[in-house]
């Protein structure tokens, strides 16, 4: 005799609170990532974005001929200690380059120093009452104020923090990955398309395939000597540059674009392929008219990923150098530079308390970099898909 | 030569009204020889000495149960197996008197000669227009664009499926319905303008609506194409075919001309397997 309709749903019930309660325990797990992932941003954010205010102090300063010899003389002797040294170090230069500057006086905004700008944000620091008595009086007045850090994003490096920047580290970054994607995705995409649709199925090719996957699980760091033995010692390539950074992170990313593009061009019907050879088609036309197309998004997307986890690498690039102290903005492949990971690397090595939020800020920008690179994978996917 | 294999040159029987020539003759109307054609997927022999002659501007059509390779030897016709790497061919097929095998012989001008309707509609991912349009100008058929206009509309036409699309030709080939792709494909096909258009079950996938006009497709492409069909369905043989080859186990068991063999079958097998006993 069959069970009956009760029994079923006796049976069922058990079977149906084990569904829920792996539902349950999936969105837990989601949870968790998701609160971990909020916990992330909220403490960058709340480290990283007190970076992007200034202390700045409103000053008279006066062009005199002691002035153009000791920047010092040109502001008043009270504001002296608490303004930044990099703005009347500047003075006499500013004096030389335009001498009709002699003997005029202007009112204008200058860095506050460090200490200034870190009483001023609630972190603790080495100042007398005095000093901070004043600079309270100075508040009231509306001689010192916080202001948008401008600075922060169109300076280069400097050891000292209230002048220190991520420029220099961006543009650096944008030239690497330049060097990167212009050697990886061609060579990549290439390989990938020859072991994909023309190589033979043989000993060799699957040797090749084997050693492929196994060198994106490679630890970046030895990447790095490779690139400084190959490339520094061997070719000669300059050190500390954007060129040889570039290669050595495109050897790290090979494998991740060669590896998802192969996934893309597999994702490809086979229909199509045959479609397009039944009319004729020659090996390359199917892939270049047929297959490519359709696999490009995949492409694409895959590229980007690969590109933002090289942009976020920085063993390799230490060991070739480009942990490197840059207070100006690169202008060539060959002249040293650094990236963005590199100098939050170097910003939190600095012993001085200012510098850590420079380091959360460097990180909210590398961060902001990322997001929106991934995010336009996404959107080129979205509208590269071809959903027919 | 296997034993149970037909001996063709004996077993082939004169179509009524057809020239029939002698098979060692060369005749006007032979389009396709094949001798002796072996094949092996791997160490499997898929394909075992096939002999079979296939005559221009006719529909023959290839049965058999699943499986004893009639879809394979379609594919030896375009060198479509060569696309699978572990596919050993042996054997002599003759196309216009070149051997299609031959090293010399290139399989982008075989399939430019030789076109194929393949199981599922597989229409380019591209616009309508473009389906049709793509091979003609990759093969430098045409190359002004009012005459490719000419072309496309006339292949749509002989396909029967111009007055559907004439005015969406720029939307996407995959919008059309299954019937009205498979028919697109068939335009891609004839597009070319090629001898022989192979076609892997082609109504397979569709309703008997979408089949009925298929055939009737069929029927009307047999006086400008030679059409070698595969099909599941005995009746659609019946219907649209003027030779019927037999295929068991890879062997050809019988080849005839569609009425004697569907009314009076030479072999046992044949009886059996169009009578539904088995397949």
């Amino acid at each position: 005799m069959s069970d009956s309709y009760d029994q079923i749903s006796q049976q069922l019930k058990g079977r149906h609170r084990k569904s829920t309660r792996l539902k349950y325990i999936s969105m837990g797990a989601l949870a968790l990532a998701g609160a971990f992932l909020l916990i992330f941003f909220a403490d960058m954010l709340s480290k990283g974005l007190p970076a992007f205010k200034q202390a700045m102090i409103n000053i008279e300063i006066n062009y005199t001929e002691d002035a153009a010899r000791n920047g010092r003389e040109a502001v008043d002797r009270d504001f002296s200690t608490i303004i930044s040294r990099s703005v009347v170090r500047v003075i006499p230069l500013e004096m030389r380059n335009d001498p009709s500057l002699l003997g005029t006086s202007v009112q204008r905004w200058v860095l506050a120093s460090a200490d200034v700008d870190q009483y001023l944000k609630g972190n603790p620091v080495r100042l007398d009452d005095d000093e901070k008595a004043r600079i309270d009086r100075l508040v009231e007045e509306g001689k010192v104020e916080m202001q948008f850090n401008a600075g922060f994003f169109s300076r280069g490096d400097s050891k000292m923090p209230e002048l220190a920047g991520i420029m220099s580290a961006v543009i650096g970054t944008v030239m690497t990955m330049i060097v990167t994607l212009a050697i990886a995705f061609p060579i990549g995409v290439m390989t990938a398309i020859y072991l994909e649709e023309f190589a033979p199925d043989n000993r060799l090719t699957q040797l090749i395939e084997i050693n492929i996957n196994n060198l994106a699980a490679i630890p970046s760091i030895l990447f790095g000597l490779l690139g400084l033995a190959i490339f520094i010692n061997f070719f000669g390539v300059p050190r500390s540059t954007p060129l040889v950074g570039g290669m050595t992170l495109a050897l790290m990313t090979l494998p991740v674009i060669i590896i998802s593009t192969r996934t893309a061009l597999r994702s490809v019907p086979e229909s199509i392929r045959h479609a397009a050879f039944g009319v004729g088609c020659s090996r390359w036309q199917v892939v270049k008219d047929h297959v490519l197309p359709l696999a490009m998004p995949g492409i694409m997307t895959g590229s980007i990923i690969g590109l933002a986890q090289a942009m976020g690498e920085t063993a390799p690039l230490i060991i070739v150098g480009m942990v490197a102290f840059i207070p100006d903005v690169t202008a060539s492949f060959t002249e040293a530079a650094t990236v963005m990971p590199a100098q939050v690397f170097t910003w939190s090595g600095e012993p001085s308390r200012a510098f850590v939020e420079k380091t959360a800020g460097g990180i909210v920008v590398l961060l902001a970099v990322l997001i929106s690179l991934n995010a336009s994978a996404v959107l080129l996917r979205k509208k590269f898909e071809r959903r027919w | 030569m296997n034993s149970q294999a037909p001996q063709f040159s004996q077993q082939m029987a004169p179509a009524a009204g057809q020239p029939y020539t002698r098979n060692e003759q060369a005749c006007h109307d032979l389009s396709i020889r094949v001798r002796d054609l072996n094949l092996w997927y791997g160490k499997n022999q898929a394909l075992m000495d096939l002999n079979i002659d296939l005559f221009q501007k006719n529909v023959t059509a290839l049965i058999g149960p699943s499986g004893c390779g009639k879809s394979t030897f379609l594919r030896c016709l375009n060198r479509m197996n060569d696309l699978i790497p572990s596919v050993h061919t042996e054997g002599l097929v003759e196309m216009d008197g070149r051997d299609v095998n031959a090293a010399k012989m290139d399989e982008v001008a075989l399939r430019r000669r030789v076109g194929m309707v393949f199981q599922k509609p597989n229409p380019f991912p591209k616009s309508i227009y473009e389906n049709v349009a793509y091979a003609p100008r990759m093969h430098d058929i045409v190359s002004r664009k009012a005459e490719q206009d000419e072309l496309v509309e006339k292949a749509l036409r002989d396909a029967g499926l111009w007055n559907e699309v004439k005015d969406k030709l720029q939307e996407p080939g995959t919008s059309l319905s299954g019937g009205q792709q498979q028919r697109l494909c068939i335009a891609r096909a004839i597009a070319v303008q090629p001898d022989v258009i192979l076609m892997d079950e082609p109504t397979s996938a569709l309703d008997p609506i979408s089949t009925a006009i298929i055939e009737d497709l069929m029927d009307k492409l047999k006086e400008k194409f030679t059409i070698i069909t595969v099909t599941h369905n005995m009746q659609q043989a019946a219907r649209v075919a003027d030779y019927t080859a037999f295929f068991h186990l890879g062997e050809i068991i019988e080849y005839n001309d569609t009425k004697v063999m569907f009314s009076t079958p030479a072999k046992k097998k044949t009886e059996d397997y169009i009578s539904g006993r088995y397949g």
